[in-house]
């Protein structure tokens, strides 16, 4: 558990990046810091390793001050990781990764090992290993960045922006797969980011920081899109928070209509008959959704480009914006469920989806909103 | 005129005795060898400091610019004039020579130094720091192998300016090749003048190519970009190593 | 320095043979330059040729090439012009990398937009890519500059007249005077070609000026 203590900095030309902060990250889960551009965010998380030093206040990491440890041992229990990875370009990826191993006196064979673990962990080939930094992509990179980090196994990790040096759908795949990661290994990470998407995305919980170094708000990104505690933390998180809050809403057991289906090949009059109104769905030998189909419009065996692949498709007990989507943004406005497998369950009408969601209690005050704001709890009448 | 050059240096009395040419060979080398290592060993730590602390750098950049002005053979005679009546025997034009030498050695050992741990990917650095790595750690694990490129280039460059200037330093008694320059020039033999000017051309090209060498093996391929064989889906090329500030040669 | 006061024209006119020695080569070494560099950064296959090419030229010390040209040439020895040549040698293997790393350091972005605007290749070259090179190239032309100066007082000991006939003067009469004020106006040329360079410079790159604080 990280904690800060009134934390303060303020930089020898009068400049306050950071003012009285106060909070907990706690063990095992992923804080994220997110601000405009001189909140302080980057400022705060370099002090917890002691890249700066505060000027006030203390920072405690499992009730440790750090400011009483020797520098370079904090640094070696905590995982590193910077924007543009900062890997060593003079040394193999297999040497980069090791290098806290081989800094803490590790037996050079067993951190090679631990290395060449990690690098498949992070995705990456292990005839990778002998490669220059150099070769790599820049997403490749970062993944290397992270498998350093890594490698001596600290119980924390800090983030400074790791993934905004790359393109958006390199981007997605990283923070995926972070996420996965941090599933088995359970570290306590803070991670700075200016992106608030990625900050709903990834976070346990979100620190709002404001220009100056001020702490705005601290909570779980559902609750921060639903309540958030002024204007700036409002603008901040931005437009569209109500079908963004969805994400965290998980889809009841919907009674789905069952959907009748024709296969790719089928012909003209076996697709009209199979039509319900308009529409028919296609699906492949495993029953996966493919696209809609016009009976009416078609003169001949249904081929792949006649397909109309509009609508997207939401896992069975996925989240509800999902569901949503899928209605929403259906050709002929049913919208397709598939299982685990992405095999076709049935369809969901846009109108079913919403009855659920205003049936839905939205994310509730908690007591720190109710004081804050000088409100009472609305008494529960039973019955 | 070649043929002439060609005669002279296939008479084998020129090339034994003790100023025949493999003597002046060996002479010109001991001279710039010796003064390029004295001149590293003072500029390399210097350079380091400066680089990695930052301090001294703006008075180190100008006094190495305003040093490139000054002419070796100026500064050759000076030394000479000033040292040699304080000295006697061979350490009276040995030494002014050899400071001479190793004065004009450390400009591009420095800068090239001081401009490679500058030049250190400032990410990396950061990494190296924020992973736990104590200052001299930084200095010889990140810092020193990525400077290597510039480091050595700076010494090819001092190098060839020991080597030029040794030549010219027969002016003032050294020995070497630059002395069948010198003497062919003051008894007009131009076949020795020419002969002994072939030779240094060809000695200078020779240690160069063999510091080339020395380069190519002891700086990592990943600075380099000398990497093999590499697929072109997964791979960027490599940064080509930047070009080193050309010094003075004389 | 009494010495100084007596000699001081002849310092004078030295000075002026060693300006016309270490300029000419300048200018006529960037003028030979900038097609070779321009050829090296376009043709990428010819660069290691080119740059490796020139190199082993500024490799061969300076007397030696001052020794081996006349011999080349067919000149007489103590011929200025064997020295003018050398120079511009020296300085045309000292451009020609700078001048490919200079047009090399265009953004590509900017000369796509050109051709994109509708610039043909030469109009391009003249109106785009060289002037934004112009920094990259003024820092090596300073180094050449710098460089010159210094090494055209070899020049002296071939017999060739200018700034370093001080220095064997002072030599040959063990007297410092002659030697110290030769030395300090070769630095003060340096200084002078060096500032030229640099007015030109600010003078070509009004951009640079507006936008940042110094270069």
């Amino acid at each position: 558990m990280i904690r800060f203590d009134a934390v303060s900095k303020q930089f020898p030309d009068g400049t306050r990046a950071v003012d009285q902060l106060t909070f907990e990250a706690p063990t095992g889960k992923i804080t994220v810091l997110v601000g405009p551009s001189g909140c302080g965010k980057t400022t705060s998380l370099r002090m917890i390793n002691r890249m700066i030093k505060p000027t006030g206040g203390r920072i405690w990491i499992d009730d440790q001050d750090t400011a009483e440890m020797d520098e370079a041992q904090l640094r070696r229990g905590i995982g590193y990781v910077i924007q543009h990875a900062g890997l060593f370009p003079h040394r193999t990826i297999v040497s980069n990764i090791a290098t806290v191993p081989m800094l803490l006196g590790w037996d050079k064979r067993k951190a090679e090992v631990r290395a060449l673990e990690l690098l498949e962990r992070v995705g990456l080939p292990t005839s990778y290993a002998k490669r220059y930094p150099a070769q790599l992509s820049g997403g490749q990179q970062q993944r290397v960045g992270v498998a350093r980090a890594l490698a001596a196994d600290p119980p924390v990790m800090l983030m400074d922006e790791p993934f905004s040096a790359v393109d958006p759908i390199v981007r997605e795949q990283l923070q995926d797969e972070f996420l996965r990661l941090q599933g088995d290994l359970g570290k306590t990470i803070v991670f700075v980011t200016h992106d608030i998407e990625e900050a709903i995305k990834l976070g346990d919980q979100v620190a709002v920081l404001r220009d100056g170094g001020n702490l705005a708000q601290l909570t779980d990104p559902a609750h921060l899109l639903a309540h958030p505690i002024d204007d700036f933390v409002a603008d901040f998180v931005g437009r569209d928070r109500g079908y963004r809050s969805l994400s965290f809403q998980k889809s009841p057991r919907f009674p789905l209509a069952l959907e009748s289906s024709v296969p790719l090949g089928a012909t003209p009059a076996q697709a009209v008959s199979a039509a319900r109104d308009g529409w028919v769905l296609v699906i492949d030998a495993d029953r996966r959704p493919l696209g809609w189909i016009e009976p009416g419009r078609i003169t001949a065996p249904i081929r792949p480009e006649m397909l109309r692949r509009g609508g997207t498709v939401a896992r069975a007990g996925g989240p509800l914006r999902n569901a949503l989507d899928a209605a929403l943004s259906s050709p002929s406005r049913r919208g397709v469920i598939v299982d685990d497998e992405g095999a076709l369950l049935g369809t969901i009408r846009a109108y079913e989806v919403l009855a659920e969601i205003e049936e839905r209690a939205r994310p509730e005050l908690d007591e720190a909103d109710l004081e804050r704001a000088g409100l009472q709890p609305i008494e529960e009448t039973p019955g | 005129m070649i043929s002439r050059i060609l005669a002279w240096l296939a008479d084998g009395a020129h090339w034994q005795g003790d100023d025949g040419i493999l003597r002046r060979v060996v002479e010109h080398l001991e001279y710039s060898v010796t003064a390029l290592l004295i001149a590293a060993l003072i500029a390399i730590p210097l350079g380091l400091y400066i680089g990695h602390t930052g301090r001294g750098r703006f008075l180190v950049v100008n006094a190495l610019g305003a040093a490139r002005a000054i002419p070796s053979l100026g500064l050759l005679f000076l030394a000479f004039l000033w040292l040699g009546p304080k000295l006697s025997g061979d350490i009276a034009f040995l030494a002014p020579a050899g400071l001479v030498l190793v004065v004009l050695a450390i400009p591009p050992i420095l800068s090239g130094t001081y401009a490679g741990v500058e030049g250190v990917d400032p990410a990396a650095r950061d990494a190296a720091v924020g992973m736990g790595m104590r200052g001299t750690e930084v200095l010889c694990h990140v810092e020193l192998p990525c400077a290597l490129p510039l480091i050595l280039s700076g010494t090819r460059s001092a190098m060839l300016q020991v080597i030029a200037t040794a030549t010219i330093a027969a002016v003032v008694g050294l020995g070497g090749l630059g002395r069948f320059l010198i003497d062919g020039l003051a008894v007009r033999d131009t076949p020795q003048t020419a002969s002994g000017a072939v030779l240094v051309a060809i000695l200078a090209l020779l240690v160069d190519m063999a510091l080339a060498l020395v380069q190519r093996l002891v700086v990592s391929p990943g600075l380099t970009g000398r990497y093999g064989k590499v697929s072109p889906t997964d791979a960027e090329t490599g940064t080509a190593i930047p070009a080193s500030a050309l010094q003075q040669s004389v | 320095m009494t010495w100084l006061r007596g000699h001081f024209f002849d310092v004078l006119s030295l000075a002026g043979q060693h300006i016309y020695l270490a300029g000419v080569p300048l200018v006529l070494g960037l003028l030979i330059a900038l097609p070779l560099g321009w050829l090296a950064c376009r043709y990428r296959v010819l660069y290691p040729f080119l740059i490796i090419g020139t190199g082993l030229l500024y490799t061969i010390p300076s007397l030696a090439l001052f020794i081996m040209l006349p011999l080349l040439l067919g000149t007489r020895i103590l011929d200025p012009i064997n020295v003018l040549i050398a120079m511009t040698i020296y300085t045309v293997a000292l451009l020609v990398r700078t001048v490919a790393d200079g047009l090399g350091s265009v953004p590509d972005v900017v000369n796509q937009a050109a051709t994109a605007m509708g610039y043909k290749r030469v109009r391009r070259f003249m109106s785009v890519e060289l002037p934004l090179a112009v920094p990259v190239i003024s820092a090596g032309l300073r180094v050449a500059a710098v460089s010159n100066v210094s090494i055209v007082s070899v020049a002296t000991l071939i017999g060739v007249s200018q700034l370093g006939s001080l220095f064997i003067d002072g030599f040959n009469r063990a007297f410092m005077d002659p030697i110290l004020v030769g030395v300090v106006a070769c630095v003060l040329l340096a200084l002078l070609f060096d500032l030229a360079i640099l007015g030109g410079t600010r003078l070509l790159t009004p951009w640079q000026r507006a936008g940042k604080a110094s270069s």
